[in-house]
């Protein structure tokens, strides 16, 4: 018999670094001190389900969900699509998607958010959705605008999503964000060169998808997910104590 | 040459930035009544079996100031160390919880039915603990920690065993404060940093 095993350990070389001086706020929020590396046991291998029963027939679509259809958000209409999948290719089923971002013009519909770009009042800003038994999942969105934050004299952050991603199991649980193909602000951002591979950080770099674009209507970006696979257990030795 | 291995990656980590609860508790930032449902609003439901128990903190930086823009989520057993989707779990509990620092004074409060001791895969049994997933503005991936409970028998826990300077134990022990109220501070950095988990 197989069974669904350990999850496979973190390849922490393909993260962000906790600290990086380049982001500031990451200097005194990162930990100094090693993690406690220990395989995985139910606690990180259960998680929770979400039935389909909660997500809203709008929920994945933030041009209309703010409004509950009244009124379209104002920008660029673009769909935001792709697979998730674990490390060993599967593909998971089921998994709740969250997305929030700013609108068009660079502004988030949050008190702390005080940038000059006027908020939009057809657009609210997050977004979830169900993979279906593909893994596949789908957002129809306006794409965000650029935005200036406070970091060092002059940082703007390039055009982006936020996505989380829950998987299966609670040690799965991952957040991310998704950039545009083209954006020359990519390679000025403190943030996304938390990342100190480029061949890493060009994963998050979703790619225009013509062929899935709608003509006269919306562009296609393209962004998988890959969250950590589980090891098969027809071997598994039982280690005293763990 | 060698064969390919036919594995993916991981997807990279970012941080969650400062407008995190937009996504994931739209309410908290005034944005309510996008969703009929919001996710993860309480880990119990009426009838939960068990002890209710409420757990305050805070998550301190390196320099002791609590972050006001800390976002956590909680995932545990149920009474009897069952977790939610396993035979025989509680309805009553689905495990998961989300909830934030307060935006003035940097306390959380989690309320919860307190959890049993978990089986290990091996047969072992792990004292009864919570598990947490920390986010916030400059922390560029989500932390993982626990909460074990001062007044549980934590001897022969496997996860506490393993940590080799005994006083760092501490950090993952919520005190007990009165009946069903405890407090446990995570500390990001510095003296009396947290363990944090890779697991
Ligand atoms: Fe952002």
């Amino acid at each position: 018999m197989t069974d669904l095993g350990p999850l496979i350990p973190r390849n922490r070389a393909i993260h962000p670094v906790p600290y990086d001086p380049d982001y500031k706020t990451s200097v005194a929020r990162s930990p100094n001190l090693p993690l406690l590396s220990m395989e995985s046991g139910p606690s990180e291998e259960t998680g929770p389900v979400f039935g389909h029963g909660r997500i809203g027939a709008l929920d994945n679509n933030l041009i209309l969900n703010w409004t509950k259809g009244a009124a379209p958000a104002v920008g660029e209409r673009i769909l935001m699509h792709g697979h998730v999948l674990d490390e060993t290719a599967r593909p998971v089923r089921n998994t709740l998607l969250e997305i929030w971002q700013a609108n068009a013009g660079g502004r988030y519909r949050h008190k702390k958010d005080s940038y000059l770009a006027p908020l939009d009042p057809n657009f609210g800003g997050c977004g979830r959705t169900l993979t279906d038994e593909n893994g596949y999942y789908q957002f129809l969105t306006v794409r965000p605008g650029a935005y200036p934050w406070p970091n060092r004299g002059n940082d703007w952050r390039p055009m982006h999503i936020h996505v989380s991603v829950y998987g299966h199991s609670f040690g799965q649980r991952l957040i991310t964000q998704m950039y545009f193909e083209g954006d020359p602000l990519i390679a000025h951002c403190p943030i996304a060169h938390t990342i100190k591979s480029h061949g890493q950080l060009d994963r998050l770099v979703a790619p225009l998808d013509l062929a899935h674009s709608r003509p006269l209507d919306f562009l296609a970006y393209k962004f998988d997910i890959v969250l950590r696979g589980r090891r098969q257990t027809m071997f598994e030795n039982k280690l005293e104590g763990m | 040459m060698v064969q390919k291995l036919d594995m993916l990656q991981e997807t990279p980590s970012q941080t969650a930035g400062p407008y995190v609860h937009i996504g994931l508790m739209p309410s908290y930032t005034g944005n309510g009544g996008i969703y009929d449902e919001e996710i993860g609003v309480s880990p119990i439901a009426a009838g939960a079996r068990g002890e209710i128990i409420e757990i305050v903190g805070s998550v301190c930086d390196g320099t002791g100031w609590a972050l006001r823009d800390a976002l956590l989520e909680s995932w545990q057993a149920d009474a009897a160390g069952i977790f939610p989707g396993q035979e025989g779990a509680d309805p009553g509990v689905s495990g998961h919880c989300r909830f934030a620092a307060d935006a003035v004074s940097g306390e959380f409060t989690l309320r919860t039915v307190k959890p049993g001791p978990v089986l290990h895969r091996s047969g072992g049994r792990q004292a009864p603990h919570i598990s947490l997933w920390i986010v916030a503005r400059g922390i560029n991936i989500g932390l993982q920690t626990r909460i074990y409970f001062e007044d549980e028998d934590n001897s022969a826990d496997p996860l506490l065993a393993r940590i080799e300077q005994r006083p760092r134990v501490e950090t993952l022990i919520a005190k007990k404060l009165g009946p069903g109220q405890y407090r446990f501070d995570i500390r990001l950095q510095g003296a009396g940093e947290t363990v944090f988990l890779d697991l």
